[in-house]
């Protein structure tokens, strides 16, 4: 057996046959506008969003290890700074929201060199309580609407675009736009060489350590542009919603729980895991959501069978069934012969 | 002397938050699991409470006959049918299931009793106090202040003092070798959680006493709970008491300051502890 | 022909994909003291685990006194009166001496031994009884994890390389006391590195390496070319 006759690659035949199928379903998601109705973009927009959320929780609890019960703190906190920026500052929505995603890591920085002191599920209880201090210091803000909340001027709505097929238009590109760029940061980061480290220490973090990985650097970098990320998406979600109040904002069930179940039932620690738990809890929220907390009840259930009976989710399932991984992520060894391909 | 009433009271709504983080505590020492239904479990006490209450015509404390072997067995079948499953080395299945199990409780509850906040009546009890020197005690909360030292008591002295604390603690050590003493694990930690339901449900009873509770308020009290273990120190606890306390009087002096402050004055000060005293303030093992 | 007391046929146990005992077969004669030799990783504390119920490997592989107790969990079998010493004591750190040595008679077997009679064995454990036992020397701790299993009152004992990590001279004066505890009427299993040891207290050996059995043989008259060879693996 001569190594010549083996090559080393990252890709492989699906993954190929997915990308060029991705960037079809991506070139008619943009056209959308032409060809969806506004119902449909809406569900659509709100889709991408939290497949965005999702993804990123994914990245934080499958890859680093951060299980965050608390990550509705940079939702709402992205949605506040964006009504403080365009109401008080004048900025334009687009800018704002880039601006929030900024203001979010800036502030998960301190919060990091806190939380970190705890491990484990502490930490997540840790998270939920950053949350809650933000709930109730943004309660505390008169100035945009206290306990009660507050509505986007009908000015800024307005300059986004002149006509309200536009304005949806946008928003929906927008919404598109971060759940492709969240994505494409998560794969991007993953594949790195931070990944590979993020990689390691989720399998063994003493071995990662020894190895000479920076354990805690790593994973502070991961909850700050996590937090920074999620900052952006909240901006923007509270942008569609054209009001915010801190109970909304920073609605546990709303932001994490959702959240959880979909990576939960999707796939934690796999990159399409979110996008096939996004689908799976979309198309149960549509059949199920007049049940209300019936429904939320089935959620629950579904999430504990799961996790019991099929703890790495329905893509473990398929991946582990048909050998796929979408999304190349690990090094591949090919004889020479199969190159061809 | 209102700061002197604030401080006093506060200790006494520390008996309370103690009562909310002993089964926590427990449950952690025995298993390392932490439970994130464990608030909405408590208000399910609460709710156990008044349809005894509403249903037998009886006192609330006297609910408590019922509800506490009531939410011990619950705890039993739980560990035994559901959670013994998610113990591991892997830190997601649990705190991913209870958080499941929280999701159903809640809405469980809403679905039953609606989101209308819920009180239990316990007559005189209520408003019934004594003074001492210039303060005026409320006699609930002084209740609920000695019962939360008893219970405390009770506990340390069956993990010391019994062959039932023996083996949580061989258990908690080294469960392989607890094995081998005839130790079976699985009922082993289906007992702690049992104790720590039992707990949870005089904690849930005197909750709902003292204020109105609704599906919805579950995870208050467990955050309020986790903090008081945390300030107190992870292992110890007298120190979870010492905790609660601490909590009590950070949320009382700070509602005195400005009511709408009281919650977030707690959660202030428990971030600062985490700052300067990250193991807590008696910490007997590390998380 | 004495009765066996522990039967094991053909045992194959994995941890995972990983195959660590290779149809492994060996009695254990009632009353007998039966030593395992073997290098690192030979497969004995496998072997010690799966007798113990601790690694379970399917059911009809191992018997007990004519019963199967390879689906047993490990408090099952331990009820059934098979004790061990483990490899590196791993005594309980919360417990006292005095409450490790209470716990190891939680089975709730009847016998000679009792409190009493191991602190008369190990008079030290008696001064001591007091203090968490694992604030106590490498060879206390030993004679600790040797109390807690005989606690059990157990038909059959294992004792899992209790020379590991212990100074020259207290290994010496546990294995001289080691006929005197197992006694008569006990049956034991003892591995060891230290095969000197091993054969002065035993009747009979088997040598594992790479988890199969490469040498049985008395221990009086056993080679130790033999030995060597089995040990190793070398031809």
């Amino acid at each position: 057996m001569s190594l010549q006759n083996y090559t080393v690659t990252r890709t492989s035949q699906a993954a190929r046959a997915a990308a060029i199928l991705g960037a079809l379903v991506l070139l008619v998601l943009i056209a959308a506008p032409w060809w969806a109705g506004r119902a449909d973009m809406r569900l659509m927009g709100e889709i991408f969003l939290y497949l965005a959320l999702a993804s990123l929780w994914n990245l934080m609890a499958g890859y680093a290890g951060l299980v965050s019960v608390g990550q509705q703190a940079f939702v709402g906190f992205g949605g506040y700074i964006l009504f403080a920026l365009t109401i008080f500052v004048g900025l334009p929505p687009i800018v704002a929201i880039a601006a929030a995603g900024v203001l979010g890591a800036i502030i998960a920085v301190p919060m990091a060199a806190l939380i970190f002191r705890l491990r484990g599920a502490y930490f997540a209880i840790g998270t939920w309580v950053f949350a809650e201090v933000f709930r109730l210091s943004f309660a505390q803000i008169s100035s945009l609407g206290g306990g009660s909340g507050s509505s986007l001027p009908v000015g800024i709505v307005r300059s986004m675009a002149a006509s309200r097929d536009g304005r949806e238009s946008l928003s929906y590109w927008l919404a598109l736009g971060i759940a492709v760029l969240v994505i494409a940061a998560v794969y991007l980061f993953l594949r790195s060489r931070n990944g590979l480290a993020l990689t390691a220490i989720r399998d063994n973090e003493l071995a990662a350590g020894s190895l000479g990985i920076d354990i805690w650097r790593t994973k502070f970098v991961v909850y700050v542009v996590t937090a920074g990320l999620t900052a952006m998406v909240g901006a923007l979600i509270f942008l569609q919603k054209l009001r915010i109040s801190p109970d909304a904002a920073f609605s546990v069930n709303d932001w994490t729980a959702f959240v959880i179940f979909i990576v939960v039932i999707g796939g934690i620690g796999t990159i399409e895991g979110p996008i096939i738990g996004t689908l799976i809890f979309f198309a149960l929220r549509e059949t199920l959501a007049d049940l209300g907390t019936t429904y939320l009840i089935v959620l629950g259930l579904v999430a504990i069978v799961v996790m019991l009976k099929a703890p790495k989710g329905v893509w473990s399932l398929i991946r582990t069934r048909f050998d796929l991984q979408l999304f190349p992520l690990g090094y591949r060894v090919q004889h020479n012969d199969k190159k061809a391909d | 002397m209102d700061w002197l009433n604030a401080v006093v009271q506060g200790t006494l709504l520390g008996g309370l938050y103690a009562l909310f983080a002993a089964g926590l505590s427990l449950i952690f020492g025995v298993m390392r699991l932490v439970n994130i239904a464990h608030g909405d479990l408590i208000i399910l006490a609460a709710y156990l409470g008044l349809t005894v209450t509403t249903v037998a015509g009886v006192h609330p404390l006297l609910a408590l006959l019922i509800v506490v072997p009531a939410m011990g067995l619950i705890g039993y079948a739980l560990q035994r049918g559901i959670l013994n499953q998610t113990l591991g080395d892997d830190l997601l299945p649990p705190l991913l299931v209870t958080f499941g199990l929280s999701v159903i409780l809640q809405n469980g509850l809403l679905e039953i009793y609606t989101a209308d906040p819920q009180k239990m009546d316990a007559g005189a009890l209520e408003i019934a106090s004594f003074a001492v020197g210039s303060l005026t005690l409320g006699v609930l909360p002084v209740l609920t202040f000695a019962i939360a030292v008893a219970v405390i008591w009770g506990l340390q002295w069956t993990f010391y003092r019994t062959a039932l604390g023996r083996a949580f603690r061989a258990v908690s050590d080294n469960q392989d070798i607890a094995q081998l003493m005839g130790l079976n694990r699985r009922h082993i930690f289906g007992l702690a959680m049992a104790l720590a339901l039992a707990v949870t449900a005089i904690a849930g009873i005197l909750l709902g006493i003292r204020t109105s509770f609704d599906p919805s308020v579950g995870g208050g009290r467990l955050i309020f709970g986790f903090e008081a273990v945390i300030i107190g120190g992870l292992g110890n606890l007298w120190g979870t008491l010492a905790g609660g306390v601490i909590l009590g009087v950070a949320q009382t002096v700070g509602a005195k300051i400005d009511p709408g402050w009281q919650i977030l004055a707690g959660h202030i000060v428990f971030l600062l502890i985490l700052a300067v005293r990250p193991n807590g303030l008696f910490p007997r093992v590390s998380g | 022909m004495r009765e066996s007391i522990l039967n094991v046929q053909g045992l194959n146990a994995h941890y995972g994909d990983f195959q660590a005992l290779y149809g492994v077969d060996l009695d254990v004669a009632e009353g007998e003291v039966l030593a395992i030799i073997g290098a690192n990783g030979a497969g004995k504390t496998t072997l010690m685990r799966s007798i113990t119920g601790l690694l379970r490997n399917g059911a009809g592989q191992i018997s007990y006194r004519g019963q199967d107790i390879g689906g047993l969990r490990a408090d099952q079998v331990a009820s059934l009166g098979v004790a061990m010493v483990p490899e590196g004591r791993q005594l309980f750190r919360s417990l006292s001496v005095e409450e490790n040595l209470i716990i190891g008679g939680q089975v709730g077997r009847k016998g000679a031994w009792d409190l009493a009679a191991v602190q008369k064995l190990f008079p030290i454990l008696k001064e001591r009884c007091h203090v968490p036992a694992t604030a106590l020397s490498g060879g206390q701790q030993q004679m600790v994890a040797i109390g807690r299993a005989l606690m059990a009152n157990p038909d059959l004992i294992l004792f899992d390389e209790i020379s590991l990590g212990l100074a020259p001279i207290i290994i010496k004066d546990i294995y001289d006391a080691l006929p005197g505890i197992i006694g008569t009427g006990m049956s034991a299993m003892i591995v060891e590195q230290d095969i000197t040891k091993a054969l002065s207290v035993s009747s009979r050996v088997y040598c594992l390496q790479e988890g199969r059995v490469s040498l049985e043989g008395q221990s009086a008259t056993i080679e130790r070319a033999d030995i060597s060879r089995a040990y190793f693996g070398v031809e």
